[in-house]
């Protein structure tokens, strides 16, 4: 653990001394000026500022969500689980299929909606039990290969012919194979305060809704930026969810336990704790929240298909906890917000508003000078940022495989563990230099 | 034995090692049902055998890629994800490099090297072409191998295979999308069609020979108009059709593959260099221990592996016809079924579970619709981590 | 098998008087110990809390474990040696059930536990400490010291979750930090409560072992090798801890390497040698014995 090395992350981690909360909005703040400073250069109004404003904050949001719960299997635990993409489509599908009307295409069962995200939770939790069962005591590369494996063959499945349409028990429900599924999308929940029929487009807006939109467009804001504005508050109100949740999880002896898994388990077994019963708790209740997360980010818009989940989400959600930091809740948050909203979406902003159209339409031909390369690199952006993604991720792993919040002292405990009886904190990190063992020196 | 002694094996069996008397009963229960189908005539058997030929050709490649695979397992201790990034690179690098040599003077250089322009290649018009293609494709692979060996996996030797892995996953992005800026993301053309060896039934008679890349069988007028005809003394068959057949890339494929691992084999086996790295594999400490000068084992774990990789990409995509920025990371869980069933570490491992996967994925149509084809070759993948790690020859040493 | 007296003999320091009432004041035991039990001691089972019997464990063709065969009474220090390969380790994994033996028994409490899980067994009671001292590395020495405690209500996932039931968990996570608190002074590394134990010296390491085994609430501690490598001061403060805590009712079976010190401070000894136990007895006893003699003898040629 070297203190010693302070690089720039760290001065800024210092700023905000221990307070994690501060921390977090802080950093958001800092990207919402960066990307105010470029809607402004570009040309934005407004309306455009706030809704760039408002996506980069949903990328984060739900980046948010997705490193928390693989933090709670990677960073916490150990496990080593690049399956991420499966289980953030079984949640989907299964939470779509309960919702969606029966008289869509493909046909669902028409639940109401919260029933439909608690039964998508629940199937993924089982899946994630499923594999657990037999896989958890697989050495780490073992596992990873496994569950990103089994992610791709439950890709498969939901594409496949079988799981198009099928009928059990008198009822008829499909994935939609190819085609891809409609229903309601996690929108629906909070638009039903702004217009009358959420599900149908166009509908009148309530007393409420007109207020709101009124309001927003005196100051220029449409109507759509509006109601997306009130999905991202909802959200955000997951993702604060899952940051309290695991934040308990990982205060407490539970977390504890899973701390002490990762480091050596035979010690945790040998001090009495069953840790493959903690390890398929973590597991299934991880995989829960990574099917949750997939319906409410990745199925925000009412409509996934099977490519909406291939292997890269899980690759770009760990790089992203890397970066933060793993085994930091906090430290999640920041990495999905920087990965996300820095690299993952301001590259494309740029090259989408600041591409002027004229840049060369192949390599060869962008090699022709200085400006016609910064051209096609700027069009091109999208598969730039990902070798810099790729590159940084190397970086990290040789020289600060700890990302941002790694290497903090996180104590797995319920209570101040350096406090003593009546309060007082007694000089316990280390203060006097460890000496050959036990002498006392006072 | 006496029977009570079977009867106790047996139970010992089923308690102890419930997973694989489940998965023998599997691989019973199909292949009974594959024999009914045959006799029954629900599967033809000229469609049989080009599935299972098709599987076989196929899999010589994914065991070709994973030869290298396996060498970096083994000896470097780590998963490398990047692998299949690697055989993207080697093929486009074989088949740039082959554009340019091959359409010299139909188009300009950079269009060639980018393959955009397309000079009609094919074994049968440009065997030489296609040879140098080969040879650039593992050369390239080469220097790719050493540069990231140095740039990445250098500096983190002694980083646990964890770390690596992670690694690997960046190298993979970065490869994969450094292809997509230069080459754009579509799904390119490559090769032209290429002839056919083919045992055909035409006009009541059954015989092989050439069929060139523009004939269909359906159109002929009779076997005069097969180069290279030979009549079989099979039994007659009213139908018109090519029974079984194998293009000339395939064929290549095959060659190609079976001589490389021949050449692997004796590397290992006869030479000094081959006997080191057996050892290494074994045991990296004791190695060093014992003045096996590590490093440059290593060095060369990363060519002879990184040249077959890039020619195992080149020759697939000459085999498909096509080919994307993307197509090797897609490949990657194939060529790991096929090394971690073979046994990591082993070459042989790699070549008969490349040629396992490859019919798997083939044969499997008879009994799954094909989106699912894949899914039961991933599931042979976790299977095998799950209830025999080692593979089939696992624990052997690299040979 | 001679019965030893339970604190005859053996040449170590001053020990900490053992109360009439035999019920150690620090151990909360659901079953509180009679007070006859210091007659009874000798002849009832309960003055066995640990019993291997005929212990065999093969590892492919090799035998590590020939038929061993002993016990260790309650509230001693007893002390198990042998030469090099001589099976100890193997016995010892087998007792804590990181193998399971391939044939005979271990009973502890009279309990048949061959074969059990090690957090099944180390549920039950029976604890033990690691040769390397395996410290959770990236946790700090509090971490480790409250990881340890059996019966920690916060170990349930929805207990530490729910706001309703999370007050008790905070409670009993109160009791024991002070607990850990004052573990951590006895063993004079209180200063070091907040340091990853990773940093620490390995000497420090070793008391962070026991301080650890101790927080479990232990009926009977293993002590695999537990002065290898230490320095005399260290050893010194080690066994004088040992000493104290068997006064206050643990039963300790120690394995060492060095017969110096089992010598000194175990009443009872057993003495493995190719998989098989050759002596048990007092000290003098087995320093006597000609068996043994050669049988060391044999290992230095």
């Amino acid at each position: 653990m070297s203190d010693d090395v302070r690089g720039v992350p760290d001065r800024v981690v210092d700023l905000f001394e221990g307070n994690d909360p501060l921390l977090i909005v802080g950093t958001m703040l800092g990207i919402y000026v960066l990307l105010t400073a470029a809607a402004v250069a570009v040309g934005f109004d407004l309306n455009g500022i706030v809704n760039t404003l408002r996506a980069a904050t949903v990328f984060a949001a739900g980046y948010g969500m997705l490193v928390l719960a693989l933090n709670l299997h990677w960073g916490y635990t150990g496990l080593f689980n690049i399956g991420v993409a499966g289980f953030m489509a079984v949640g989907t599908y299964v939470t779509a299929m309960l919702s969606a009307a029966p008289s869509s295409s493909p046909p669902g069962l028409g639940l109401p909606l919260p029933v439909a995200i608690l039964g998508g939770m629940a199937a993924a939790a089982i899946v994630g039990l499923l594999t657990a069962l037999p896989a958890l005591r697989l050495r780490a590369d073992y596992l990873a290969i496994v569950t990103v494996a089994l992610s791709e063959m439950i890709r498969l499945f939901v594409k496949s012919r079988i799981a198009q349409e099928f009928t059990v028990a008198g009822v008829t429900l499909g994935t939609g194979g190819g085609r891809g599924i409609n229903y309601p999308s996690p929108q629906t929940i909070v638009t039903g305060l702004l217009v009358k029929e959420p599900r149908s487009p166009g509908s009148e807006p309530t007393a409420f809704g007109e207020a709101v939109f009124g309001a927003a467009e005196s100051v220029g804001i449409s109507e759509s930026v509006v109601s997306g504005l009130f999905y991202l508050v909802l959200l955000l109100v997951f993702t604060g969810a899952f940051y309290w949740l695991l934040v308990r999880i990982a205060n407490s002896p539970f977390g504890r336990v899973l701390k002490a898994i990762r480091e050596d388990e035979l010690v945790a077994s040998s001090l009495g704790k069953d840790t493959r019963l903690f390890k398929l708790k973590v597991f299934a209740v991880g995989c829960a929240l990574m099917g949750l997360g997939g319906y409410l980010w990745i199925g925000r818009s009412g409509y996934v298909n099977d490519l909406s989940f291939r292997p890269n989400i899980t690759f770009f959600v760990f790089i992203a906890l890397i970066i933060g930091g793993a085994g930091s809740n906090t430290g999640s948050i920041l990495g999905g917000m920087v990965f996300s909203a820095l690299l993952f979406y301001f590259p494309q902003f740029v090259s989408q508003n600041l591409g002027g159209g004229s840049a060369p339409d192949s390599f060869a031909a962008a090699l022709g000078s200085a400006g016609d390369l910064f051209a096609y690199a700027v069009a091109n952006v999208s598969s730039l940022r990902f070798v810099a993604i790729g590159i940084l991720l190397v970086y990290l792993m040789q020289n600060r495989p700890e990302g941002i919040l790694g290497h903090r002292k996180e104590d797995a405990a319920s209570v101040d563990l350096l406090e003593r009886g009546s309060g007082r904190r007694p000089a316990a990190d280390g203060g006097r230099p460890p000496d050959s063992g036990g002498e006392s020196d006072e | 034995m006496g029977v009570a002694e079977q009867l106790s094996v047996g139970r010992k069996l089923v308690a102890e090692r419930p997973g694989a008397l489940v998965v023998g009963l599997v691989g019973v229960l199909l292949l009974v049902d594959l024999v009914r189908k045959l006799t029954t005539g629900a599967l033809p058997s000229p469609r049989f055998a080009s599935l299972l030929l098709d599987g076989l050709v196929i899999g010589l490649a994914y065991g070709l890629a994973g030869i290298g695979l396996s060498m970096t397992y083994s000896i470097l201790n780590f998963a490398n994800f990047a692998h299949g990034d690697t055989v993207t690179v080697g093929a486009f690098a074989g088949w740039s490099v082959a554009y340019v040599v091959g359409g010299l003077g139909t188009a300009g250089f950079g269009s060639l090297f980018l393959l955009s322009s397309d000079p009609g290649l094919s074994v049968a018009n440009a065997p030489l072409v296609v040879l140098v293609g080969v040879v650039a494709a593992g050369v390239g692979t080469v220097v790719l191998s050493l540069a990231l060996d140095r740039i990445v996996y250098r500096p983190m030797r002694d980083a646990g295979g964890i770390s690596l892995l992670i690694a690997s996953i960046g190298v993979a992005l970065a490869l994969r999308y450094l292809v997509a800026f230069v080459y754009g993301v579509g799904v390119k053309g490559i090769t032209a069609a290429s002839p056919k060896l083919a045992l055909l039934s035409l006009d009541g008679a059954v015989g092989m020979g050439v069929l060139g890349p523009d004939q269909r069988v359906g159109e002929l007028a009779g076997p005069s108009e097969v180069a290279y005809y030979v009549g079989l003394p099979f039994a007659n068959r009213n139908v018109t059709e090519v029974l079984v057949g194998l293009t000339f890339h395939q064929i290549a494929l095959a060659l190609a593959a079976g001589g490389l691992m021949l050449g692997i084999h004796l590397l290992l086996q006869r030479t000094k260099l081959g006997k080191a790295m057996r050892a290494m594999a074994d045991n990296k400490a004791l190695a060093r221990v014992t003045g096996i000068p590590t490093e440059r084992i290593i060095r060369m774990t990363w060519v002879i592996g990184g040249g077959l990789t890039g020619v195992a990409g080149f020759l697939i995509v000459l085999e498909r016809g096509t080919m994307s920025f993307s197509f090797g990371w897609i490949l990657l869980l194939f060529i790991f079924a096929a090394v971690i069933l073979g046994g990591i570490g082993s070459v042989y491992g790699a070549m008969v579970g490349g040629v396992v996967i490859g019919v798997v994925d083939s044969v499997s149509i008879i009994w799954l619709p094909s989106s699912l084809t894949t899914a039961a070759a991933f599931a042979i993948l976790i299977v095998v981590l799950l209830l025999k790690p080692d593979g089939i020859f696992g624990g052997v040493t690299t040979a | 098998m001679s019965e030893t007296d339970a604190d005859g003999g053996a040449a170590g320091p001053a020990e900490a008087e053992i109360p009439e009432d035999a019920t150690a004041p620090e151990i909360d035991e659901p079953e509180a110990q009679d007070s006859e039990v210091e007659e009874s001691a000798k002849t009832t089972p309960r003055s066995l809390p640990l019993r291997v019997q005929n212990l065999h464990k093969e590892f492919g063709g090799i035998t590590a474990v020939d038929g061993a065969t002993f016990s260790v009474e309650a509230e001693s220090l007893t002390g198990l040696i042998g030469p090099n390969g001589a099976g100890k380790s193997t016995t010892f994994n087998c007792i804590t059930g990181v193998h399971r033996p391939t044939s005979g028994h271990v009973y502890f409490r009279d309990e048949d536990i061959t074969g059990l899980a090690p957090h099944e067994i180390a549920q039950r009671g029976l604890v033990r400490t690691f040769q390397i001292a395996r410290e959770l590395e990236e946790m700090t020495v509090m971490e480790n010291m409250m990881l340890a405690p059996r019966g920690q209500v916060g170990e349930s996932l929805v207990r530490s979750v729910t706001p309703g039931l999370r007050g008790s968990v905070v409670e009993q996570e109160t009791e024991l930090r002070e607990r850990a608190w004052e573990t951590l002074d006895l063993f004079e590394i209180d200063h070091l409560a907040g340091e990853y134990a990773g940093n620490l010296s390995g000497g420090q390491r070793k008391l962070l072992e026991m301080a650890r085994v101790l927080m479990t609430d232990p009926e009977m501690v293993l002590l695999d090798e537990p002065l290898a490598g230490v320095n005399p001061t260290l050893e010194e403060k080690l066994l004088e801890r040992v000493h104290e805590l068997r006064g206050e009712g643990y039963t300790f079976l120690l394995v060492e390497h060095d017969m110096d010190v089992i010598m000194e401070n175990c009443e009872h000894v057993i003495v493995m040698h190719q998989g098989r136990v050759l002596a048990e007895g007092g000290p003098d006893e087995i320093r006597s014995n000609e068996q043994v003699i050669e049988a060391y003898l044999g290992e230095n040629v």
